[in-house]
């Protein structure tokens, strides 16, 4: 008898309905259709004719094949890398009970929220001739790119395995071990496919994470190993070829959006586990196995984090903070450093750009959420309408920030849309970036409301206001609270579209960074070091101040 | 108070159907209901008794007939103005708010002053036996607990109309006469008028003034209990409402005959509770013990007896009987109600529980 349900007084809601969906619609056109679209219709239009032919003639080119297959080779060969240190990872952490196991769980997540152009530098330090790892000679090779791109990942597999593995009944298991099977058939036969959708779900965001990522890439593989991301970077910038940029995006738009529905796919044909709470055992002799694993993982993901520190208060003559000091310093006389401003007007740059671009991005994806997830009768127009709106703010997870962020510069140059000078377009564009990240954190919150749950609100009297705010935000304050804090640290490690349109004169942090470690210098280097240091430290303490807020008992 | 006249609510048929396979949920239903009573309304799951209550609370689009309550025609009034609080079959507390904050949401949202709520609070939850509990967390009570929760919050809004879907459902049993008990002297008490959904015949007698059984999405029969009771308006009805068996034909005339009817010819079925026939060594009936199981009180016996087949009957504890024994039966007219003629389409038997 729990159906959803047309109510009186639908004419109403449905007006404000569109209205909430029309407001984020609206900016999604102009602010990432238009640019995206501006940027794509370039690479078709040859001298003023429609030239379809050229862009397909860009495919054939024998270096962009070897762009896609480094591409997907990197990409894949990272995903199963993640996969392979993740699960054991996440079965250490989330079913074992051992002491520090919840800052290990903590230490394992960082590396996610790390801004690319940071975790960049951090293995450029860690594979130099004269870093920690340099005898290995991995310095600009592909490994350091997949190693990279699987520090940066492993938290998503241990993040959704680990949940997943969390909720598992372990009885399931126990009575295929009383039926005789040995622990191994057990994990074959029980554990894996219990956890085959969640393991699924989380290569497929892995390898969508690594086939677009943008800073890791350009900073460790340059000119030399490129993926398709980072070509489109190099053609508009360097070689000014708008064609071949344009093909690639919507070559890189269609393949991610045949991704994310082969993904949507997968998670529809999920089956529901009965999800239980369970204490955490001890560690038992033949879990040593995962724990090599684990150590493997902590060693991944604490090497490069220390060399960066270890790296940026070397000094000529021992430890210090010279390279701090001089940062703050700013520029030089005669220009002997690359800094254009002291990197303090650089966080403060980052930090307003970033709350701005928070508050845009979680007042849209808080509408967005709130009427896709609105209950309906299944099978009605209105339905198949959400689930479109649902999806179309997932596009921008599938475009090219480099893509979006060149579509911003020639599209919003002229009027009414001259935005070229107001200080809004990197907030916005960031803002698109982090939006889709908004509506996956709020979506399942706000979709697992039982709409009786406003039944019974009403049923005594408040109104639809008074519904909204009494049982939709008091149940989802808590994960906006995360999706902003997650917004605000994408925003302040936001490279790709923010490489196209910070001012000179105002640089956000990664922009400083990276103009560091293109130019040559022992000092450069050094100070690229130190800005990293300031602008992981930066993020990591927003998401700790998430973290910190009080959670208070909820029962779903 | 309550006047529900010809109403229907119809459900879409499957996805892209369109009007196609279209299901009358509720279809032509008329009640009416005094103030200060409580209407039970009885039927099986999926019969369209929730439906009816969720469109009478507006929180179901209503595709024909009217909705009067006081009076005053419902239709087009939003949930939140109609004054009629529904509690949910799992309570439906807001698990984020205290049990007090709960039970004050409706002052709360009236804008009453802090202190006239705690008061009102602290009545209600006497009321309900749960004094003191302001303070607890919603997820740290019992099931009964909760639906006690559940019940002085909906009463808390003072409703016109007080709407109750299968409210004690979620609980075990004996808890579950217990509460019905209790929430029913509650409701008296507190004057409220109310509708109670239940599929549970013995919970809709504890708590009912008036009770309309329903059936595939029509209201087939209302009365007292009392009346429903003794005459179930068909063999369906009968079956739901607890009765073990229905003889029509010449096993209902045999019935007919042992109770002395004076017409031979009436053959109208006849609805047997278990104990409906009861070992008697002197009695009327003769048949043959098939099975025997022993409960607390009395032992059940499927006996075997001439002319009306196969039929359940009972023996005191000191009547001990064995498959196979030739015995005699007395029929007990109190507890068999004789239907209208033509009501049962054939021979039925209430599916063992």
């Amino acid at each position: 008898m729990t159906r959803t349900s047309r109510r009186p007084g639908t004419t109403t809601a449905s007006v404000v309905g569109v209205v909430a969906a029309g407001v984020p619609l609206a900016v999604l056109a102009v602010f990432f259709v238009l640019p995206v679209g501006g940027m794509l219709a370039r690479g078709f239009v040859d001298d003023g004719t429609f030239d379809p032919g050229g862009v397909l003639q860009v495919l054939t080119r024998p270096r962009v094949h070897r762009v896609l297959a480094f591409t997907v080779l990197s990409a894949g060969s990272a995903t199963v890398l993640a996969v392979l240190l993740g699960v054991p990872a996440a079965y250490v952490l989330s079913r074992l009970r051992f002491p520090g196991v919840r800052l290990l769980r903590a230490v394992v997540v960082v590396p996610f929220v790390l801004p690319t152009v940071v975790v960049g530098v951090a293995f450029r330090q860690l594979f130099a001739a004269a870093g920690p790892l340099g005898g290995l000679g991995l310095d600009g090779t592909p490994v350091a790119i997949v190693l990279a791109l699987v520090f940066f990942n492993i938290a998503v597999v241990v993040r959704t395995v680990g949940a997943q593995w969390d909720g598992l009944d372990p009885r399931r298991e126990e009575a295929a071990a009383a039926l005789g099977a040995r622990p191994a058939q057990v994990w074959w036969t029980v554990t894996l496919p219990a956890l085959r959708p969640a393991i699924v779900s989380a290569a497929s965001v892995v390898f969508l994470f690594c086939a677009t990522a943008f800073g890791v890439v350009l900073t460790l593989g340059g000119l030399r190993y490129a993926t398709v991301e980072t070509e489109i970077y190099l053609l508009t910038t360097t070689f000014l070829d708008l064609q071949a940029a344009a093909a690639l995006s919507l070559l890189q738009i269609l393949a991610v959006v045949a991704l994310l529905l082969l993904a949507h796919r997968a998670r529809a044909t999920e089956v529901a586990l009965a999800r239980v709470d369970r204490p955490r055992r001890r560690p038992r002799p033949r879990d040593a196995w995962a724990f090599v694993v684990l150590g493997l993982v902590l060693a991944l993901v604490v090497a490069p984090v220390a060399t960066l520190v270890a790296r940026s208060l070397r000094t000529a003559d021992g430890w210090g903070f010279d390279h701090y000091r001089a940062l703050a310093a700013g520029p030089t006389e005669g220009g002997s450093n690359a800094l254009r401003v002291p990197v303090t007007t650089a966080v403060e740059n980052s930090l307003r750009i970033a709350v701005d671009a928070t508050v845009v991005a979680v007042v849209l994806g808080l509408l967005v959420v709130l009427v896709t997830t609105r209950p309906r009768p299944a099978g009605r127009r209105a339905a198949r309408w959400a689930r479109a709106l649902d999806g179309i703010f997932m596009l921008p997870l599938g475009v090219s920030a480099v893509t979006l962020g060149f579509g911003f510069l020639v599209t919003l140059d002229r009027p009414p849309l001259d935005l070229r000078s107001s200080g809004m377009l990197v907030p916005i564009a960031q803002a698109m970036v982090a939006l889709p990240l908004v509506v996956r954190v709020l979506s399942p919150v706000l979709g697992s409301i039982d709409d009786r749950q406003r039944q019974a609100a009403a049923t005594l009297g408040a109104g639809p206001l008074r519904v909204l705010r009494d049982v939709d935000l008091a149940l989802v304050w808590r994960p906006l609270l995360a999706a902003a804090g997650f917004a605000f640290a994408v925003s302040l490690g936001e490279f790709g579209a923010t490489s196209f349109l910070s001012r000179a004169d105002r640089p956000t942090l990664p922009v400083v960074i990276f103009q560091l470690i293109s130019r040559p210098g022992v000092d450069n280097a050094a100070m690229a070091t130190a800005a990293a240091v300031v602008l992981g430290a930066l993020i990591v303490s927003v998401m700790a101040l998430v973290e910190l807020v009080p959670r208070r008992g909820r029962i779903a | 108070m309550l006047q529900v006249e010809d109403l229907t609510v119809r459900f879409p048929g499957p996805r892209g159907s369109g009007l196609v396979g279209a299901v009358d949920a509720v279809a032509g239903v008329g009640l009416s209901l005094a103030r200060g009573q409580v209407l039970a309304v009885l039927g099986p799951s999926g019969c369209g008794k929730s439906t009816l209550l969720r469109a009478i609370a507006g929180l179901e689009h209503v595709d024909a007939g009217r909705i009067l309550l006081a009076g005053a025609d419902l239709a087009g009034v939003p949930t939140h103005r109609r004054g009629c609080a529904l509690m949910f079959q799992d309570g439906q507390l807001f698990d984020h708010r205290s049990v007090a904050a709960n039970v004050g949401y409706a002052l709360r949202l009236r804008r009453r002053p802090r202190r006239e709520v705690a008061a009102r609070v602290e009545e209600l939850l006497d009321l309900v036996g749960l004094t003191g509990y302001g303070d607890r967390a919603p997820a740290t009570l019992s099931g009964g607990e909760r639906q006690r929760v559940a019940l002085a919050r909906a009463l808390a809004t003072e409703p016109r109309l007080l709407l109750l879907d299968e409210p004690l459902s979620a609980l075990d049993r004996s808890l579950r006469e217990s509460l019905a008990a209790d929430l029913r002297q509650i409701l008296v008490a507190a004057g409220t008028t109310a509708v109670w959904v239940t599929h549970d015949h013995e919970e809709a007698f504890t708590v009912a003034d008036r009770l309309a059984v329903m059936q595939d999405g029509r209201v087939v029969q209302e009365g007292t209990p009392a009346e429903v009771w003794r005459h179930p308006a068909d063999a369906r009805t009968a079956l739901f409402l607890g009765y073990a068996t229905v003889l029509e034909g010449s096993a209902a005339a045999r019935i007919h005959q042992v109770l002395g009817s004076p017409d031979p010819a009436v053959r109208r079925p006849v609805a047997l509770r278990r104990s409906a026939l009861r070992l008697d060594a002197a009695g009327p009936l003769a048949g043959t013990v098939v099975a025997v199981r022993a409960s607390p009180e009395v032992i059940r016996l499927r006996v075997r007896v001439d002319g009306l087949g196969e039929v359940d009957a009972v023996a005191g504890r000191e009547h001990p009987a064995i498959p196979g024994d030739e015995v005699g039966l007395a029929v007990d007219p109190d507890r068999l109600a004789v239907l209208p003629s033509g009501a049962a389409p054939s021979h039925l038997t209430a599916p063992t529980p």
